[in-house]
């Protein structure tokens, strides 16, 4: 469980996020919706310790994220952020076994290379694995990012939208992967996202930020609802039931 | 495992480069020539050595293979010293004062600055590493707008002397000295070594490091110590070498192809070893003397860094 | 701040100028002077104070246009190797023509720096990083590898201390017939206020300004001749003046914005006004003696530069 406490972080005027409190779940995926500067990132970088905060704490599975030594989280949660710009020259392959280094320090074992092996083909890049990032597509440069996540091998799985700069196949591709890591492997995912029919399709629960500030958690269901949406993004969404699914319509 | 091989055709260079710079033109006076000859290697070995590792690490802590950490006004602070020493206690005392006590006097001058230019910057959050240079460049202006106006009021042979110590020389290196530099090199390597490890994930950027697990801001300040502590003696010993650095490990980057500090960094001393030693023995041979080694690696870094930056593809 | 002020200011230092010096001259003594006063005050402390007013305005109209066109706040002539490569130039010209008149020379140096800001220029259109004090640190560099060419050079043929004193930049050099190549500088800085408006528009990148209709590069291009020939003209006559083009716009751009138009006469004044102040510093600090300008305008712009980084982290 993530225990977010009377979280603050201030920027400027007005601007932060003010005495947050939530409490995530183990084993689902949650999602952080909201409008544009509703505090979303930050509160995801709070939560993975990129982000010192003002006042507040964080837990993660009771482990403190300010007090816990940085190795020892490294094991426990892993954090992907929007920009992924890196000045050194690495291939797909390379980038992935970066993500065993707080396991291995830069010694991979034959179980570290397995792991590495392993995330390659979840994200589908072995035919690309020997190719330099700068060479790949904004798409594929996101998959070998979340590659790297996925073989850093992680209890808790912090991405800020991961969704950014894919097409619809990957995205798909990459919401069912996570469903998978939850489903299966008992895996829990944060993130945030822009679209909310993602949310929708594919979280367990929902938190909406609005302005710095939460305005409604729970789970997806309840939150998918004309009105809960009405409060966050001041637009009327009307919601149809598609194949099960719950999907907003947002083109007026 | 072919980086091993280039790693070893490299040492066999530099190896080969300092037989030839100690037997070239003997002329059979071995006991007067091998000890002269073995300080002069000593010397460059050592600042070659301190400058290639400051350097590639320094441009892994900055995110960016187009800095050096000679610009942080060390260079000018070294010729303000100098000068210093010279406009008030005159060249008669400058001799006179011992060359332990002037090396001593340095190193602890320019550790000294560096430290309190990062105690004073690691309180800003953000893009602090850039933002250290400009304020060391704007401290090396302020330096040299000193040294020069003292320059103006010294006499030809007091601005002689000066001149001098504007360039690095490996002609003079007094043994007692060079051990001693060699000594607090190997210290600060040492003593940061457990660092070593993170520098390779460092390189893709602190966010990525401190997911990874790496005590980021800890690391970063304990190897710019150790950056500035090599920085200062090579200045120290033999005086200032700005763009040596930039040249190496970007020729180093090249050579070997791999993101691993484990290879880059020795690839990119034993490249700096031997071209300080081919550069000497061309001083030495083609120009006798005419010309000082430092004024030609500048000249040809500072041109590859021109190549460097105009090549640069925007992306 | 009124640029009301700035003109008293500078009303004020200007008048103070006159009067600060070895020979005793009063402002009474204006109507009465002895021939001896009036000899000192037509061929030594007016040149001085015209060269002063030329100097400060010139270098801080040229670290605007440059910072505009740069699109970059630590842009200036002294951090972007126009100074630099004039001063190779100038160096050039005593070797090669060692006797040619000063205008030879400041042809020479003006070619010099036209060519080194525009290298600049090219640098900074093809890199690809992007943040401001990057930028000034490439510019820095850049201008060091200028200066390791004119040490080369120098030390050969044993004119570094030479070089060194003739381009530190010094005030009382100047006397009738010693500083006249300043005017050069004037209507190049007409030309500069005259262009304001298209400077500002180009300031704003190429796609903008040909979005309105501006012929960018031609623009462009006489931005970088005024900044080179103002630069060499004073450096060739008085010095080199370090991070004047950079502290003045700064200063100016905090309380005027960045509008060229508005924030020109403001920098032009305040140019002139901070110069004048460190001249008269530098007469009095160690009175009879002088500090020379190179030396108060390096501290003081030293430190006010540093001011203005710490005063703002992410001043950009």
């Amino acid at each position: 469980m993530i225990d977010v406490r009377n979280v603050t972080k201030r920027y400027g005027a007005g601007q932060g996020i003010h005495d947050i409190h939530v409490r995530i779940a183990k084993g689902r995926i949650t999602s952080l919706i909201g409008p544009n500067g509703a505090g979303k990132s930050t509160l995801l970088s709070i939560m993975s310790r990129l982000l010192p905060m003002d006042a507040g704490e964080v837990s993660i599975d009771g482990l403190n994220v300010v007090q816990t030594d940085s190795e020892r989280l490294a094991r426990t949660v892993s954090i992907l952020k929007q920009t992924n710009d890196i000045n050194v020259r690495l291939t797909i392959q390379q980038l992935v076994e970066f993500g065993r280094f707080p396991h291995s320090r830069g010694r991979l074992t034959s179980e570290d290379k397995q792991q590495v092996e392993e995330a390659i083909q979840y994200m589908e890049l072995e035919p690309l694995r020997n190719q330099y990032l700068d060479k790949l597509s904004g798409g594929q440069r996101q998959r070998a990012f979340i590659a790297m996540v996925l073989a850093q091998n992680t209890e808790y799985i912090l991405l800020d939208e991961p969704l950014n700069n894919l097409d619809m196949k990957h995205s798909v591709q990459i919401m069912k992967v996570l469903r998978r890591l939850t489903d299966e492997l008992g895996r829990t995912v944060v993130l945030v996202l822009h679209d909310i029919n993602f949310a929708s399709c594919y979280s367990d629960a929902i938190v909406a930020m609005k302005e710095g500030r939460i305005v409604r958690e729970g789970p997806t269901n309840e939150m998918i609802d004309s009105a809960v949406l009405k409060g966050v993004y001041d637009m009327d969404i009307p919601i149809h039931l598609i194949d099960g699914n719950k999907i907003c319509v947002y083109f007026s | 495992m072919r980086d091993h091989w280039k790693l070893l055709l490299l040492a066999a260079l530099a190896l080969g480069l300092t037989a030839v710079f100690l037997t070239i033109d003997a002329s059979g006076d071995w006991d007067y020539v091998l000890p002269r000859r073995a300080r002069k290697i000593g010397a460059i070995a050592l600042t070659g050595a301190a400058i290639a590792y400051s350097t590639v690490v320094f441009q892994t802590l900055t995110n960016n293979k187009i800095l050096t950490p000679s610009l942080i006004g060390l260079d000018s602070l070294y010729l303000l010293l100098h000068t210093v020493i010279i406009f008030v206690f005159g060249s008669s005392a400058f001799t006179a004062i011992g060359k332990h006590e002037q090396f001593a006097l340095s190193v602890i001058l320019m550790v000294a600055f560096s430290g309190l230019l990062f105690r004073m910057l690691f309180r800003i959050q953000g893009r602090y590493l850039y933002f250290l240079l400009l304020v060391g460049i704007v401290c090396g202006t302020f330096f040299s707008s000193i040294s020069s106006f003292l320059q103006m009021l010294l006499d030809p042979n007091d601005f002689l002397l000066v001149q001098d110590k504007m360039f690095a020389s490996f002609n003079n290196v007094n043994s007692d000295i060079l051990l001693m530099a060699a000594l607090i090199s190997i210290a600060a390597v040492s003593v940061f070594y457990r660092e070593f490890k993170y520098l390779d994930v460092i390189a893709l950027g602190r966010e990525h490091a401190v997911n990874l697990g790496v005590p980021y801001d800890r690391t970063v300040r304990r190897m710019l110590i150790c950056v500035a502590v090599l920085v200062a003696t090579s200045t120290a010993l033999v005086g200032p070498i700005t763009f040596l650095g930039l040249l190496v490990a970007n020729v180093a980057y090249r050579v070997v192809g791999t993101y691993r500090h484990s290879t880059v960094l020795p690839a990119a001393i034993l490249i700096s070893v031997a071209s300080l030693i081919g550069g000497q023995l061309v001083v030495e041979r083609i120009f006798t003397f005419s010309t000082s080694l430092s004024v030609i690696l500048n000249f040809i870094g500072g041109g590859y860094f021109l190549i460097l930056m105009l090549k640069e593809d925007k992306t | 701040m009124k640029l009301a002020y700035l003109w008293i200011a500078f009303l004020a230092l200007s008048i103070v100028s006159l009067f600060v010096g070895v020979t005793d001259l009063r402002p009474w003594d204006l109507f009465s002077m002895t021939e001896q006063q009036m000899q000192v005050m037509l061929v030594s402390r007016i040149p001085r104070l015209v060269s002063i007013w030329l100097a400060g305005i010139g270098m801080s109209v040229a670290g605007l246009l440059m910072q505009q066109l740069a699109r970059n706040k630590f842009v200036s002539p002294s951090t972007a190797g126009t100074t630099d490569a004039a001063s190779l130039g100038a160096l050039l010209s005593i070797l090669l023509v060692p006797n040619a008149p000063p205008l030879m020379k400041i042809a020479i140096a003006f070619v010099f720096a036209l060519i080194g800001t525009y290298a600049f220029m090219r640098i900074l259109d093809r890199i690809q990083y992007r943040e401001p004090i990057l930028i000034a640190l490439i510019g820095l560099m850049f201008g060091s590898v200028i200066g390791a060419v004119t040490t080369f050079l120098a030390l050969k043929y044993d004119l570094l201390n030479s070089i060194n004193s003739w381009l530190n930049g010094d005030f009382s050099v100047v006397l009738k017939g010693r500083y006249e190549t300043l005017y050069l500088s004037v209507p190049v800085i007409a030309i500069a206020y005259l262009f304001a408006n298209r400077f500002t528009i180009a300031g704003m990148g190429e796609h903008f300004a040909t979005n309105l209709g501006l012929h960018y590069r031609r623009v462009v291009s006489i931005g970088l001749v005024i900044v080179a020939l103002v630069s060499s003209v004073v450096l060739l006559t008085i010095g080199s003046l370090p991070f004047l083009g950079l502290i003045i716009t700064n200063l100016v751009s905090l309380y005027r914005g960045d509008d060229l138009k508005s924030s020109l006469p403001h920098t032009a004044l305040l140019g002139a006004v901070f110069v004048l102040g460190c001249d008269i510093i530098g007469r009095i600090a160690i009175f009879p003696y002088e500090i020379p300008i190179g030396l108060t305008v390096g501290v003081l712009g030293s430190a006010i530069f540093l001011y203005l980084l710490l005063r703002r982290p992410s001043y950009a």
